[in-house]
């Protein structure tokens, strides 16, 4: 199969589960461009029956093995897989190391499962640019289940939120302290907490850390002591009456496959939660308004792009940095000429 | 096809669990600009061909330095073209004698790198294979 093979030849066999035309679709709605836009085009019409599933943590916390423990589990249950390891591109050369293939080796020689690595090729956020369409393509081509594993992610790459039904987000012990626990981003888009490495020391610490956080926020009144004093914690009130997923902690020795089957069950019982008073359909509603605004976004960026002559670009922004110009004004005047 | 990214998937086929050599070269493609994707050690042919074919990969990189490179590098071009991947190149370095290089490049290996090879001349071999 030629590389160049036209997106209107790559559809039918992409659809019909040739593994290398979904492929090399893939690497066409990465490069982007008209081709892309066919294939997508081509395909959407057949999406939305695969249940996304982002994994997401901080690096080091086991994503990778948590992801191939996941895959033999589904497998196991007669489903077929597909995994999205994102990884980052170099700011400084383009470059990429994708390493997450090397603990994923297990999932070798089976046709049900199809992992690509992708890099983000400078998008922030934990993703890469071309996730969402990637996604789109690994749907239309039948997997039932597709696990998306973003970067390793510091506090606030919540990204995959907006793109994933279930998120997973993979904790594990010696990370950080309860104060870590109840700061904002990474830790509020969990559906299901996992601590893994939990044959570790330190993991009650991390479980209970992330437990008490969860009962500010679902509103359960409690006790403590603090000083030899009880104290009583008045109830929280819950933000949504109708949203009334509980989140979990659990623990996961995903190297020896230690907890898995019960994430894989939690993720079930909110794929099904969610399939209930059309909570997944405002789900989607929500991803397709996202989806539909980035794209306005990044193509009114390009003809911005391709409508200014290149030096009338550099011109402002020298004003800028004399400071003879402040930046909301060479701003105005940019989209000024725009019309 | 603007921003097409070369992308390249580096293995090390074969029992032999020296990777030092594989991942010095991994990390100069990347610095070069490449897409390189890391698949470690003790891969089959079978495994590297299935690998190649997910990631859509212009060039494979084989580490060889067993001394079973006559076996598994025809092995892995074999897979590779008879799942229709007939336009990806193939790329061998580790301990290969003189004599085995034309063999082996009839077999389908387009470049052969023994020891001492800068990675620079990886890097511009593979820039004129994949266009």
């Amino acid at each position: 199969m030629p590389k160049s093979l036209p997106p209107s030849q790559l559809i039918p066999r992409l659809l019909a589960g040739d593994r290398l035309a979904l492929s090399r679709a893939i690497s066409r709605v990465e490069d982007g461009g008209d081709n892309a836009r066919e294939l997508l085009a081509g395909v959407f019409p057949h999406t939305g029956r695969g249940h996304l599933i982002g994994i997401t943590g901080a690096p080091g916390t086991g994503k990778s093995t948590l992801v191939t423990g996941l895959v033999q589990a589904y497998r196991a249950a007669g489903l077929t897989v597909a995994v999205l390891a994102v990884d980052p591109t170099s700011p400084f050369t383009g470059g990429a190391l994708l390493g997450d293939r090397v603990r994923m080796s297990k999932l070798s020689g089976d046709a049900g499962v199809f992992v690509r690595s992708m890099a983000t090729r400078g998008s922030l956020g934990g993703l890469a640019g071309a996730t969402a369409d990637a996604l789109l393509l690994l749907d239309a081509a039948g997997y039932e289940r597709i696990l998306i594993e973003t970067v390793g992610v510091g506090q606030a790459e919540v990204e995959i939120a907006g793109t994933a039904h279930t998120t997973v987000v993979v904790e594990a012990p010696g990370l950080g302290d309860e104060v870590q626990a109840i700061k904002a981003g990474v830790l509020e888009i969990a559906d299901i907490f996992v601590v893994n490495k939990a044959d570790r020391p330190g993991v009650e610490r991390t479980v209970g850390a992330l437990e008490l956080m969860l009962h500010m926020a679902d509103g359960t009144p409690r006790q403590l002591f603090h000083h030899g004093q009880l104290l009583e914690v008045a109830a929280a009130p819950l933000e949504d009456e109708s949203d009334g997923w509980q989140v979990q902690v659990f623990k996961t020795v995903a190297a020896s496959g230690g907890g898995i089957p019960e994430v894989m069950a939690e993720i079930e019982r909110h794929r099904l939660w969610l399939a209930e008073n059309g909570r997944l359909a405002a789900r989607e509603r929500l991803r397709m308004a996202r989806s539909v605004e980035q794209i306005v976004q990044a193509e009114l960026l390009r003809r911005l792009r391709a409508a200014l002559p290149a030096d009338s670009l550099a011109e402002l922004v020298e004003e800028v940095a004399a400071r003879s110009l402040d930046p909301y004004a060479a701003a105005e005047q940019i989209l000024d000429r725009m019309g | 096809m603007a921003d097409r990214k070369i992308r390249i998937l580096v293995a090390k086929p074969g029992l032999d669990g020296h990777d030092r050599g594989a991942k010095v070269v991994a990390r100069a493609l990347r610095d070069a600009g490449f897409e390189v994707i890391y698949t470690g050690i003790r891969q089959t042919p079978a495994m590297i061909a299935e690998a190649a074919l997910q990631e859509d990969v212009d060039v494979v990189g084989l580490s060889i330095l067993s001394g079973a490179h006559m076996t598994l590098c025809p092995k892995v071009v074999d897979l590779l073209r008879g799942q229709g991947q007939d336009d990806v190149t193939v790329l061998v370095g580790g301990i290969i004698p003189d004599e085995d290089v034309a063999p082996l490049q009839a077999a389908g290996v387009q470049g052969v790198f023994g020891p001492g090879t800068s990675t620079q001349d990886i890097i511009e071999f593979i820039r004129t294979a994949v266009i």
